[in-house]
């Protein structure tokens, strides 16, 4: 028996607009129930939507990354279902004309390689609220969610791992971070995931689907790939006890149980849900022209994925260092403009891993934010290339770099970090150091192992009495060569 | 002295009250003596603001006593229907399951009058959440006709028609969805402007059919339309149907009024009076008779798809009803059934006992159209129909200024009397409804009594963005018919 499982996923992502999708209420995480809240998207009665342009703006950007055909018209649909989160008691969301179609996203496959999973459409709506469940006779609804901005990204049914699902959704999430477009931070529910699970079967030479199963409303990776796991195996066993295959009437709905790690079955049969979806009379028709798609198309960066194997494939660095300088937009584009500004990749590479990562996280902040400019960090590059600074310095000069602002050459000077490359200082320092070490020198001239314990005191003093500014690989060949002469 | 007030327009008023004739706490009070009298009776008042209009015209006197400068409705009291938000005062929109719901914002058209330094008197009745056509179906009890008690004030907008005809206010705001504002008025003998859609903000007016939806005003004369659209009318950031300034002319619709049109040509629909009763056929032949003494040109004209102007209008309003309506679920304000025992019931009870007969009625139609199965054979083909009567609409405003039909096949019948047949009562709206389902403007103007005593009143439709058009057509008629401020016999003022 061969199985093969098969996965589409439904995919929400809270747009990180300043404010609601129609309405000018703040979108804010964690503020107190009900204070991020007006007429309109309380829906109450009089109060009318008005589209926020940024919305679109963003949505439009996120589904050309995601390779879609962008609609020149398009318009918004009321989906109506009663629920005490949804104050209007419909949601406003785009039916038959959405926002962008047939595109596709590009996620690292299981062999390593680029694997495309077709995207079958992304569109703009609004969030519902919070239905808080305090326990007792009575819920609660905190409604500063509803109206927030959201895309829904909906692929076809490519995916054919749980691994490869939750690859795609940290890749979406890298994409739609580096677009700037969503915060996507998975604490604060700005994605969630609905996938769509089946499995293909082939035993005794015959091809079965098992019925599709969508899992509701998962928001962490690890629930989704666990979810997807689960259910392929479930959907084994059941096929193996009961032989049911996929009917155009037996799709189920289950719930996934994080603290047992199962999935529940929530609605038996999708008693075709009617939602009514019509034309919302309170908005107008939305018209893309070219002009927006070229304004937006000019804000469209190389998506980190395409720009993780350019750093590989161009500058030799390992597929981890380019994806973690990847994995922050600002710090790829630092990347980019200090080796284009003559920084050696590995040593740009090395410094923005180890220090501007580290900074920018501990202060929160990209590493965009940290006021680096590429040319002074092409420049430290250089002088610990060039043995100007030894590597430890570098890291030094480059802290000192993000807290002052300062130039690398100026700071190395006023830290007294520059390393001695002036050969006729060294070569008086060392003649210093071996006239007052003569019992060390006579014992580095003799054989054995007191000889090379002796050599590298030597060595030691020197770096001493340079204050560790030279490079020790140079002062022993120097030592060795007046020891050899003596 | 009060009666003289009272007999004036709100144009009359204003100037009176601008110059100090006559003060505006004096024609506030007026009204309110009126109210006193006869509200009871009447029933066109659901909230009346007593004090606060009685202080902001005693402001507004003060002002101008000290010279400063006012709006072009200062002092002026004005009625505003019950389905446009005020921050003062409950807006029930005539239904229980609103009884108590107070709003945070004022509606837009209510900001204009308050900037315009009107004083805003009350909050009139009408048929619950305006889905009716005598106002016999607000929660609150219905409103008489001022003519005749025994008879409906017609609706939705019946309590504003009402209240403008009985003096309890100078000018009204009312809503038109498929005739609400000119059916009313033509009922009870006063003038009713549906505006072009979109030229009024609906922000703040309680969605019926969103798409048909309009405010207007109702009012003694052609002029008062005038001056109220003036105040109300223009682009509202908060509407996204409001059209912006490039395409809404920022004209002062007053300035032309009585300016004669040259070569004016006036429409009729072959067949159309032919549903209509013998009174308002004959109004409609004394109104052609007008403007033909006028040198105006009758053309006839074939307009074929408005036979199904009123099934393609209870299709999209109450679809669009169902949608708007779904927001009133006890759960988040207005009525919540005391009995639910959970969440299902909550909604379920609360709108069972929180909404009439004929908005259940709506809600049900609209959703079957919507449902799926049902979508394409009735919203959908509903949609079409009502491309194909704009057009045709719009073809045959190509060959005249304006279509002269009836208002409503009949004057205003006895309370009680359509009740029982609910379609008899939609396919009454037959006159009315074209006009919103092809967004144009439209006016219906009082032109005399029939036998019976009842005010006639007979329409003008016009192009999209023409009401300075319209209202000069219009105003041609008033003059013709010498009918205005005809105060309703039997009140005596
Ligand atoms: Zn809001």
């Amino acid at each position: 028996m061969k199985v093969q499982v098969v996965v589409g996923l439904e995919i929400h992502v809270q747009l990180s607009t300043q404010t609601k999708l129609f309405c000018g209420c703040p979108v804010r995480f964690a503020a107190p129930p009900n204070s991020l809240v007006c007429p309109v998207c309380l829906g109450l009665p009089g109060a009318l939507p008005v589209l926020n342009k940024k919305a679109v703006d963003y949505a439009i950007l996120a589904a050309m990354a995601l390779n879609c055909q962008i609609a020149s018209f398009t318009k918004w649909d009321r989906k109506g279902y009663y629920y005490p989160d949804l104050p209007k008691n419909y949601q406003i969301s785009q039916y038959d004309l959405p926002l962008g179609k047939a595109g596709f996203i590009e996620v690292q496959g299981d062999d390593g390689g680029i694997k495309q999973v077709r995207i079958r459409r992304v569109h703009l709506e609004e969030d519902a609220g919070k239905n808080l469940h305090a326990g007792g006779a009575y819920s609660c609804v905190d409604l500063n969610r509803a109206g927030t901005p959201l895309l829904e990204i909906v692929t076809e049914p490519d995916i054919t791992s749980a691994a490869q699902a939750r690859a795609l959704a940290v890749e979406l999430q890298r994409i739609v971070r580096y677009l700037g477009v969503s915060e996507a931070d998975m604490q604060k529910g700005h994605m969630r995931f609905e996938p769509n699970v089946n499995l293909r079967i082939e035993t005794d030479g015959q091809a079965f689907r098992t019925p599709i199963v969508e899992i509701k409303n998962l928001n962490s990776f690890r629930a989704l790939e666990a979810s997807i796991r689960y259910e392929a195996d479930r959907q084994v066993q059941e096929f193996l006890e009961s032989g049911q295959v996929m009917t155009s009437g037996n799709k189920t709905t289950r719930g996934w149980d994080d603290v047992r790690q199962v999935t529940v079955l929530q609605r038996q049969k999708e008693e075709a849900e009617d939602y009514r979806y019509f034309p919302d009379p309170d908005l107008v028709p939305v018209v893309i022209n070219t002009s927006w798609l070229d304004q937006i198309k000019a804000l469209l960066p190389e998506l980190p994925l395409r720009r993780q194997i350019r750093f590989v494939q161009q500058y030799g660095l390992s597929e981890y260092d380019a994806g973690v300088l990847t994995s922050d937009r600002s710090c790829a584009d630092l990347f980019d403009k200090a080796v284009e500004a003559g920084g050696r990749p590995k040593r740009v590479c090395n410094l923005l891993t180890q220090v501007g990562l580290r900074v920018a996280n501990e202060r929160g902040c990209s590493v965009g934010d940290l006021g680096l400019s590429p040319v002074n960090l092409a420049t430290l590059a250089s002088m610990i290339e060039e043995g100007k600074v030894n590597a430890t310095s570098g890291v030094r000069i480059l802290e000192q770099m993000i807290a002052t602002g300062q130039d690398p050459m100026t700071l190395a000077r006023s830290m007294d970090l520059l390393q001695i490359a002036d050969s006729s200082r060294l070569e008086s320092i060392i003649d210093q150091v071996l006239s007052m070490q003569q019992k060390a020198v006579q014992e580095a001239c003799s054989e054995g192992k007191k000889a090379q314990k002796a050599f590298n005191f030597l060595v030691g003093q020197v770096m001493q009495a340079t204050k560790g500014q030279a490079n020790p690989t140079v002062i022993a060949e120097m030592i060795r060569k007046r020891l050899g002469g003596a | 002295m009060l009666d003289a007030i009272l007999q004036m327009d709100c144009l009359a008023l204003a100037e009176a009250i601008r110059t100090r004739q006559v003060s505006s706490l004096e024609a506030t009070s007026a009204c309110l003596e009126a109210i006193d009298k006869y509200n009871q009776k009447i029933g066109a008042f659901l909230t009346v603001f007593q004090q606060q209009a009685l202080d902001q015209a005693r402001d507004v006197d003060r002002r101008i006593q000290a010279g400063d400068k006012v709006g072009p409705l200062a002092g002026v009291p004005i009625a505003v229907k019950d389905n446009i938000c005020t921050t003062f005062g409950p807006t029930t929109c005539g239904s229980k399951i609103l009884a108590n719901f107070r709003s945070p914002c004022n509606a837009t058209v209510v900001e204009r009058l308050m900037r315009a330094d009107a004083i805003i008197i009350g909050k009139t009745n009408m048929d619950e959440f305006a889905m009716g056509s005598t106002t016999e179906n607000s929660a609150f009890g219905p409103t008489h006709n001022p003519w005749d008690l025994g008879r409906v004030a017609g609706g939705s907008s019946g309590g504003s028609a009402a209240a403008v005809a009985a003096r309890m206010c100078f000018g009204a705001l009312g809503s038109d969805t498929g005739g609400s504002i000119r059916q009313p008025a033509a009922f009870c003998g006063v003038v009713g402007l549906k505006p072009t859609y979109g030229r009024v903000s609906r922000f703040g007016l309680v969605a019926y059919g969103s798409s048909l939806d309009q405010i207007g005003p109702l009012a003694r004369s052609v002029r008062d339309c005038a001056l109220l659209l003036n105040v109300i009318g223009g682009h509202d950031p908060k509407d996204s149907t409001s059209v912006p300034p490039e395409i809404v002319p920022d004209e002062d619709l007053l300035a032309r009024l009585d300016q004669p049109i040259d070569g004016l040509r006036i429409g009729l629909v072959k067949g159309a009076t032919e549903g209509a009763d013998l009174p308002i056929r004959q109004a409609i032949g004394r109104a052609v008779d007008t403007y033909r003494a006028m040198g105006a040109e009758v053309v006839e004209l074939e307009i074929p798809a408005l036979d199904y102007s009123v099934a393609t209008y209870y299709i999209i309003a109450t679809a669009e009803a169902s949608s708007n309506l779904a927001r009133y679920d006890g759960v988040h304000y207005g009525y919540r059934s005391p009995a639910a025992r959970d969440c299902m019931e909550v909604y379920t009870r609360s709108r069972a006992e929180g909404l009439g007969k004929e908005v259940k009625r709506r809600i049900m139609l609209g959703t079957y159209a919507l449902s799926s199965g049902y979508y394409d054979a009735y919203y959908l083909k509903a949609l079409k129909v009502r491309n194909l009567i704009r057009q045709q609409i719009f073809a045959a405003l190509g060959q005249c200024d304006s279509i002269l039909m009836p208002v409503a096949p009949t004057t205003a019948f006895s309370l009680g009397q359509m009740a029982a047949d609910p379609l008899k009562m939609y396919l009454a709206d037959v006159y009315t409804i074209p006009a919103n389902l092809a967004g144009i403007p439209a006016i219906s103007i009082p032109v005399g009594l029939d036998g019976a005593g009842l005010p006639v009143g007979v329409q003008l439709l016009g192009p999209a963005f023409s009401e300075g058009r319209l209202l000069r057509i219009a105003r041609i008629l008033e003059k013709g018919a010498h009918w205005t401020c005809q105060v309703p016999a039997g009140l005596t003022v």
